[in-house]
């Protein structure tokens, strides 16, 4: 029990958590392409075709594991900063701002193969349904991260700016969720939905498991490749960085 | 007694201070000199608790600066560079709104006795916008006679002030300090004080 | 009691002493949103029926947009002449000064907004009924707006640009309150009763009574720093 809490706080410096994660990105590198061919397959050559819609119905393989993982990444952005700002973890804000361009990826993919299915199954391209609406709320919330991090120059405020604002943004996110369900039942909006699908195959089912293990892996990844290179832009003038890190 | 204890500043990537250790008593006081760009101002705003420092500890009479903030400035006059004067209030008013979102009873006949001691008779009722640097750094000094505080933190409190205002000033400290209570002041100017604590950056 | 709320009162005093002395500012952002409202007509077409259905959403972005344009003088000014620092300081509850300059805030840029409401709401042809629910959700919407503007300000503080990205940060946080005050008439004229609406869009403005200030300070002192 004490070793482990004792091997969290050495990884939590930079200096360590820099070479742990340079070992650890080739290996998730290899499981997201695994996960991701695995997933495709089920997904476009073994799930049977939708009675209802078709072939059209296959995106929801990349939509949804997409809007799943835009919801994570944001409640995980929310938990590294609470950790962040209680115990003053230098490493906690670089996760966070490591994680943000990939939520924002995700959100964006998620709305635009929302998009792309909408079109032949609404006739539209865009529907004020609830759950893309609230899709695009979540989207314009990591541009707001994105850019206050980017404005501020101090990366200790920048950091912790960033933190307050998840935090704000994740105790929101529900209320905005349930406002714009309310908004929509109050407009009778759109009644087709998305993943209501009336029985789900099995296939279908392990497909879009895959697929989201294949995002969890990319996007651990991306995080792991981005926070290296946020440690070495912060540390650039401390001896480890000059000794190890520049071989 | 504020004491200071293996205290690191870092602005950006430049390291300013590393491990600066001090005490200082009630009734001393300190002069903390240094080039420009030295960390003067970063040392004195971490004193004040506004900014926090990389490493180190800052102990207000045994206490954590943050452990009960309310507390600490109850006793903690900090006189910064700028003049928190409100360009479209009369210093009186300036003063006296000041003193009531600090706590203190805004009592306007006390204000302007020290306005009076710092030269600003007439001046009381004037838009602060037309007061010259001098004037306005004296209406921000006048807060030392007006507020109650054992730690008096001062930032460059010389600058622009004519000689009779820097003797009324010394007055002060040297009253300040006889009365028991402690300052930290930085300053290029010279001045005259019995003889105190000093740090250089 | 009074006590406790001293350092509230003093700066919503000071706050309010401050706008009367610029009284054009506060002028500018009523104009602001009686235009950017008398706007809409002209851009849509004065087909009546049309207006009294968006009446509700126009007059709300409206006082959304007037209350985003007083957020970026909310801390700035006091941020450049070293006042905030001073409140930073003083052994009040700097939680209460800054809940009493928010109190200030809304007194001056939402008060007038809900006031001058109902003769717009008239512009655009809404039944008396609705006009009333129109006000008391906006009465209970604008301390929101400048609850979470504060945030919002507090976070940008000093920023490059903090004035777009103000509105940036904010408006998505906006949202909630949006719906229930605009759907509050909508949802009446629909025949669905407008009490839910206003009741949720109260426990929004109680949690962000609650939380906003105190997330405000956390954040200015990060921007103090």
């Amino acid at each position: 029990m004490s070793t482990s809490l004792i091997n969290w706080f050495k990884f939590a410096s930079p200096a360590s958590f820099y070479p742990l994660a340079g070992r650890l990105i080739p290996w998730f590198a290899a499981a997201t392409l695994l996960l991701a061919a695995a997933g495709l397959w089920v997904g476009l050559a073994v799930a049977p075709t939708d009675a209802q819609q078709g072939e059209g119905y296959r995106i929801i393989f990349v939509h949804v594991p997409a809007s799943w993982m835009s919801m994570f990444i944001y409640c995980i952005m929310a938990f590294w900063s609470a950790l962040g700002l209680s115990f003053n973890t230098r490493l906690s804000g670089m996760m966070t701002s490591a994680l943000a361009p990939t939520g924002a990826l995700f959100a964006f993919l998620s709305l635009w193969t929302g998009s792309l299915w909408g079109k032949p199954m609404w006739g539209a391209w865009w529907v004020w349904d609830a759950r893309l609406t609230s899709q695009l709320i979540l989207f314009f919330l990591y541009l707001g991260f994105i850019a206050l991090q980017a404005a501020i120059d101090d990366p200790r405020r920048a950091d912790k700016a960033g933190a307050i604002l998840a935090l704000v943004g994740v105790v929101n996110v529900p209320i905005i969720y349930f406002s714009v369900q309310w908004w929509n039942t109050l407009h009778q909006g759109a009644s087709v939905s998305m993943t209501k699908a009336p029985s789900m195959a099995h296939t279908m089912l392990l497909g879009m498991l895959l697929m989201a293990l294949a995002f969890w892996a990319y996007t651990i990844t991306m995080a792991l490749t981005r926070v290296r290179c946020i440690i070495l832009e912060r540390e650039l003038t401390s001896e480890w960085v000059k000794k190890n890190a520049m071989e | 007694m504020l004491s200071v204890s293996q205290l690191t500043c870092q602005r950006g990537e430049r390291v300013l201070f590393r491990d600066l250790s001090f005490a200082l008593p009630a009734g001393q006081w300190l002069q903390v000199a240094g080039a420009n760009g030295a960390g003067k101002t970063s040392l004195l705003r971490i004193l004040a608790g506004l900014s926090e420092p990389v490493s180190g500890q800052v102990t207000w009479n045994g206490q954590g600066l943050r452990e009960d903030r309310e507390a600490f400035h109850a006793d903690l006059l900090y006189l910064g560079h700028q003049g928190a004067l409100k360009e479209e209030l009369t210093p009186l008013e300036n003063l006296t709104l000041s003193l009531g979102m600090e706590g203190f009873p805004p009592d306007e006949a006390r204000v302007t006795e020290a306005l009076h001691r710092f030269g600003l008779q007439g001046r009381e009722m004037l838009p602060s916008r037309y007061l010259s640097a001098g004037q306005r750094r004296r209406v921000l000094l006048s807060r030392l006679l007006l507020r109650p505080a054992p730690l008096w933190i001062l930032d460059e409190p010389f600058t622009a002030l004519d000689v009779h205002a820097v003797a009324t000033l010394c007055q002060l400290i040297e009253n300040h300090l006889a009365a028991g209570g402690s300052a930290i002041l930085t300053s290029h100017q010279t001045f005259s004080l019995p003889p105190g604590l000093s740090v250089t950056l | 009691m009074s006590g406790l709320l001293t350092p509230f009162r003093q700066a919503v005093r000071r706050d309010l002493l401050l706008a009367a002395r610029h009284k054009t500012e506060v002028i500018t952002a009523l104009f602001f949103f009686v235009i950017v409202v008398n706007l809409l007509p002209l851009g849509i077409g004065p087909d009546a029926d049309l207006l009294r259905k968006i009446a509700p959403g126009a007059l709300w972005i409206g006082a959304l947009l007037a209350t985003l344009l007083g957020l970026q003088r909310l801390f700035a000014p006091d941020h450049q002449d070293g006042t905030l620092e001073q409140m930073a300081l003083s052994p009040q509850s700097f939680t209460l000064l800054i809940a009493g300059k928010i109190m200030a805030h809304w007194l001056v840029s939402g008060l007038p907004v809900v006031l001058i409401a109902p003769l717009l709401g008239v512009q655009f042809d809404l039944p008396a009924r609705s006009l009333g629910i129109l006000t008391l959700s906006l009465l209970l919407g604008t301390p929101i707006l400048s609850l979470i503007g504060a945030v919002g300000a507090a976070l940008t503080l000093g920023v490059r640009g903090s004035g777009v990205l103000l509105s940036l940060l904010i408006l998505p946080l906006y949202i909630p309150a949006l719906i229930f005050g605009a759907g509050a008439v909508e949802a009446d004229l629909a025949g669905l009763g407008f009490e839910g609406h206003l009741s949720l869009l109260g426990a929004l403005l109680l949690a962000c009574t609650v939380f906003a200030p105190w997330v405000s300070t956390v954040a200015l002192r990060v921007a103090l720093e």
